[in-house]
């Protein structure tokens, strides 16, 4: 697994006292791990603070409400730290 | 409960705002009968408006905040009627869609509140809304050209 997927894990763990063992690159945030809106704010924090970027949630969101992507493409885990990964790559060229 | 803004740094991403205590509300009657003190609530109140200004102006009122958490709030002192507040937030984080700040409250020098906020940050539901922020945000002394974008 990632580093990046390790780092992830390691907020949802901390901040909505999920067990590590139970967060694995296929959870979906809400559906698996029942991650409502308000602890996701809490996870988005920690990750934007941990990564050094500004997650684009309304982009997201917007993107997921008008049908262009579906919710697993941002809140399964290994798509939510694939995107993490471009945020960072691209804040860094 | 934020009478006017003192200061309003973007680059610091800090606010400083006056809040004055009534001498009489009916809430004291009852918070507590003979001994009246402002309950902690309304001490989160202040921060939250205080912090909720300073999102506002940092988004040049493009979008509104409401509060959706409250962190760690602690009240480290009683404040009575008639009280002088000085309340001022920092923004931690511009998130996209909430931000979050760390408000305290000082009275008479001391540290009497503090609490880190959560908000969420959307689009104005309504024109009412947002003709109102505006409105209170001239008479409580929001500067004129953090009230659009640039």
């Amino acid at each position: 697994m990632s580093a990046t997927f390790d780092t992830v894990a390691g907020i949802i763990s901390e901040t909505c006292d999920i067990p590590l063992e139970n967060i694995t690159p296929d959870s979906h945030a809400i559906n698996d791990l029942g991650i409502d809106s308000l602890d996701f704010l809490d996870v988005a924090f920690a990750t934007d603070k941990a990564f050094g970027i500004k997650m684009p949630l309304e982009q997201w969101t917007q993107e997921v409400n008008e049908g262009k992507a579906t919710t697993d493409q941002y809140f399964v885990l290994k798509g939510l730290c694939a995107s993490i990964d471009q945020l960072v790559a691209a804040k860094g060229a | 409960m934020v009478d006017r803004i003192v200061s309003l740094d973007l680059a610091a991403r800090e606010i400083c705002a006056d809040c004055l205590v009534p001498d009489a509300s009916p809430i004291f009657d009852g918070h507590f009968p003979g001994y009246p003190i402002l309950p902690g609530v309304l001490m989160i109140e202040t921060m939250a408006q205080t912090g909720g200004w300073l999102v506002l102006a940092t988004l040049r009122f493009s979008h509104m905040p409401f509060l959706a958490q409250v962190k760690e709030a602690k009240m480290r002192n009683f404040v009575g009627p008639g009280e002088a507040l000085r309340a001022e937030a920092e923004l931690l984080h511009d998130g996209s869609g909430y931000a979050v700040v760390k408000g305290r409250i000082m009275a008479q020098g001391k540290r009497v509140a503090d609490a880190e906020m959560v908000y969420r940050v959307v689009a104005f539901p309504n024109e009412m809304l947002r003709a109102q922020m505006f409105a209170t945000a001239r008479r409580i002394g929001v500067p004129e050209n953090l009230l659009h974008a640039d």
